[in-house]
């Protein structure tokens, strides 16, 4: 339950540790490709936590990096194949950016500060939580990008006749600064409760 | 198949109205963390543009005579890791062999490339795009200058904001990813003249 706590809030990956922001803001200006994008996150980080938390006794200290990241591949070609089969649509979207999940740096590092220590279970739940910090974040980003830029939510059309849509949102700097406004925020409320 | 874009114009685009990291957010965790320091940020820059061009030439002739013929595509993702892994490997190997000088330079900042999103994310580009090996080597290198001129200008301006009066809870992660949006803006700004998908 702390662990739960921990990922979602006082060291959420995006928030705090500022990582594994470089592919998926790239799909934010959309609710529906950054809720896949960020399921197929979490079931990646999940379970590859598992795996290494399973493995972490037969792999060599020397290139355990190399077999992390096979151990991620082979994961994240499991969501592929799953996306271009049933979701082909979101799988066009969201292009090579469900590739650069392996690239994340959230799955590694997770892999590395805890699975690497941790029994398999608790390894597994930490990745979910992980992932679900994650999810929090982009979906806010999403929400705004979405609703400003195009007056939509989840493609359904939510914005008053005569609203005028907001061109900078669907377009990449909105990203830095919404995500850059957020942390401003949370950082500013953990700053008061520590004074506290 | 191939898009019929001229080298040239890709080469420009690449750098400027699609830059890797400020129009795709690719290589953005070093960008952040790296980018407090000038000699660190062009180290850091130069090792990138290097591995990119040649990491997307290799596996330029991989998708085109090894996984196409195959049918083999589907392997790519651990393909071209296992490239990146390679090349990072021999050229740190070479150059530690050729120049001491530029090694101690570049230190840690090889095998960190090898988990740098942009890297894999110009292969998985190419292979979208199905560019010829004329426009990957143009794309591949602007790209790589594209993300040097963006991490060389963003320490330049760390400089000044580490004297700025920041709000506390801006300091640091926040104000930066404000700073790049505002150079993405003006990135994207140069887009009415080059355009490259």
């Amino acid at each position: 339950m702390s662990i739960l706590k921990e990922n979602l809030w006082e060291n959420n990956p995006v928030f705090v540790q500022i990582l594994g922001i470089c592919s998926t803001l790239a799909v934010t200006n959309n609710l529906t490709n950054t809720f896949i994008m960020t399921v197929a996150l979490i079931f990646v980080t999940a379970f590859s936590s598992l795996t290494v938390s399973l493995l972490k006794e037969y792999i060599p200290k020397k290139v355990r990096m190399i077999i992390q990241t096979l151990i991620i591949a082979f994961y994240v070609i499991f969501v592929d194949i799953l996306l271009r089969a049933y979701l082909p649509n979101i799988s066009k979207a969201l292009g090579p950016y469900v590739g650069l999940i392996i690239t994340n740096c959230i799955i590694m590092g997770r892999a590395e500060a805890f699975a690497q220590s941790n029994p398999p279970i608790l390894s597994f739940w930490d990745g979910f939580t992980s992932g679900l910090g994650y999810m929090w974040v982009l979906m806010i980003i999403a929400f705004f990008r979405e609703f400003l830029g195009f007056g939509t939510l989840f493609g359904i059309s939510v914005a008053p006749s005569g609203f005028t849509t907001w061109t900078i949102m669907i377009m990449a700097p909105s990203a830095f600064f919404l995500l850059g406004t957020l942390i401003w925020i949370s950082k500013t409320i953990m700053l008061k409760k520590e004074v506290k | 198949m191939s898009p019929d874009i001229s080298p040239i114009v890709l080469f420009f685009a690449s750098i400027f109205t699609s830059n890797i990291l400020l129009a795709n957010f690719l290589g953005m965790c070093s960008f952040i963390s790296i980018s407090k320091d000038m000699n660190s940020s062009n180290g850091l820059g130069m090792a990138v543009t290097a591995v990119l061009t040649i990491t997307a030439a290799i596996n330029w002739v991989v998708i085109n005579y090894i996984l196409i013929p195959f049918d083999l595509l589907y392997l790519r993702y651990i393909v071209f890791i296992v490239v990146i892994a390679a090349t990072v490997q021999i050229l740190e190997m070479l150059i530690d062999r050729l120049s001491p000088s530029l090694y101690m330079a570049l230190g840690i900042f090889l095998p960190l490339i090898t988990v740098n999103c942009a890297i894999l994310g110009v292969s998985l580009f190419i292979e979208i795009r199905k560019y010829t090996f004329i426009q990957t080597l143009f794309y591949a290198f602007g790209a790589g200058l594209g993300w040097w001129l963006a991490i060389m200008l963003l320490s330049a301006i760390q400089k000044k904001i580490a004297n700025a009066p920041v709000p506390a809870g801006l300091k640091g992660p926040g104000i930066t990813l404000i700073t790049i949006g505002f150079m993405a803006m003006a990135f994207i700004g140069f887009s009415g003249m080059l355009i490259v998908q």
